[in-house]
């Protein structure tokens, strides 16, 4: 008679956290007044609307998997752990533009945890906080002690240059984060879910394959229903930021920083009003200087808080991915 | 000049409440002909903030695919009226 049960179960850690974080910034900083003149534009008219000054756009070098796996070290170095202690890289990117092998499988041989599981985990600009979910559950389930997420981006590459509703938008860059076990509770439950029927909001002009049956045409780019994504990443979003604070058994007044995607620093600032965020809470504006950077955007600025002393280490805050999809994932998180 | 029903006042004087808390736009400017993006400085996010606190001022739902046609503030008072029958 065949046995029904598994002898033995994976055994994960108690908890996890966030142990380290890292970021890369590509060299090459594009201002406004670079790129107004293929959107009949202007810096003021980009700032009125995004509160972006300048973006970054990588160069040749700098590819998803070069710029994921320095973000990656950097997370490693700076949470003390070894890359041969990894049990999985999660890298989350839209940019990656092969089919196949996952661009994990490049980063995790760049960093040096060879032997480690590595896949890519596509959830466009809400990729990263969906991938933190995934860690904490790895890590809890036993599935990986230490499990390093990146996310890396191109969007220079998948953007239109002369779409003047989007090209001001985007920037490359990648983050990184080394979640592993931990005593007490460092990453809160996850707030997640999808909405296809929105999935036309966000997408890409056209497919591989009809890019292949139709090589004439131009090459597949982003294109957004603005007021659309407006509406849904401030209003909707809000809702899920208050439930991520609810499961969490966290109040707003007890968060030392908020740290949504940076996708516009409207939508920033007014995600943050209709959440009713205290004033003193410090607000993630890196957008600002680096434009959206999809998947990197969380890692990057949560880097940024911290090396410029603008949220404390261990403190408490909310992060907030959203994107196509129109899908979205938030938790709150201990700081590393 | 139309008569304006006091239904269409009270859903100006509504309008421009919003505009003033939203955008800080005086209540003198707002009138039926006033066009959101050129007299009133209302850009399309900017608008999108109008929309929702009419829809909740109105007890209405405004889809996104009609938020394009809502150009000046007589667009929005037909479109309550529309609605709200």
């Amino acid at each position: 008679m065949p046995s029904s049960t598994v002898p033995r179960a994976p055994l994960g850690a108690p908890h996890a956290r966030v142990l380290g974080v890292g970021g890369y910034r590509p060299t090459r900083v594009v201002p406004n007044d670079e790129i107004v003149h293929r959107i009949d534009s202007s810096d003021q008219w980009i700032r009125e609307r995004s509160g972006i000054a300048e973006r970054r756009w990588a160069g040749p070098e700098e590819t998803v998997a070069a710029m994921g796996a320095i973000a990656g070290a950097k997370a490693l170095a700076q949470a003390g752990v070894t890359a041969e202690r990894l049990g999985a890289v999660v890298v989350a990117t839209s940019t990656h533009f092969a089919q196949l092998p996952a661009v994990a499988t490049d980063i995790a041989e760049r960093v040096g945890a060879r032997g480690a599981a590595a896949f890519d985990l596509g959830a466009a600009c809400a990729g990263f906080t969906h991938g933190l979910a995934l860690a904490a559950d790895m890590v809890r389930g036993g599935s990986a002690e230490y499990v390093l997420l990146v996310g890396s981006e191109r969007m220079s590459d998948l953007i239109d240059h002369d779409d003047r509703a989007t090209a001001f938008l985007f920037g490359d860059g990648a983050g990184a984060v080394v979640v592993g076990p931990s005593p007490t509770p460092g990453i809160g439950p996850v707030v997640w879910g999808a909405d296809g029927s929105q999935r036309s909001a966000i997408e890409q002009t056209a497919s591989w394959l009809e890019l292949r049956e139709d090589p004439g045409r131009s090459f597949p780019a982003l294109t957004m229903r603005g007021q659309q994504v407006f509406r849904w990443a401030v209003y909707e979003m809000a809702k899920a930021a208050r439930d991520a604070l609810d499961v969490a058994g966290v109040t707003a007044d007890q968060l030392d920083a908020f740290v949504p995607h940076q996708a516009n620093l409207r939508i920033v600032e007014a995600l943050a009003k209709a959440i009713g965020l205290p004033g003193e809470v410090p607000i993630a504006r890196d957008v600002v200087d680096s434009g959206n950077t999809s998947a990197a955007s969380v890692p990057l600025a949560i880097e940024r808080l911290l090396s410029g002393g603008e949220a404390p280490s261990g403190g408490l805050a909310l992060t907030i991915g959203f994107g196509a999809g129109l899908s979205h994932a938030a938790q709150v998180l201990t700081l590393p | 000049m139309t008569t304006i029903t006091t239904q269409q006042a009270l859903v100006i004087t509504g309008i421009s409440e919003i505009l003033q808390e939203v955008a800080g736009t005086p209540a003198e400017d707002v009138t039926p002909e006033a066009n959101f993006a050129e007299d009133l400085d209302i850009d399309s996010l900017t608008m999108v903030e109008v929309v929702v606190a009419a829809e909740e001022r109105f007890s209405i739902a405004i889809p996104d695919a009609e938020v394009k046609d809502l150009v000046t503030v007589a667009d929005v008072v037909e479109f309550v009226r529309r609605v709200t029958g």
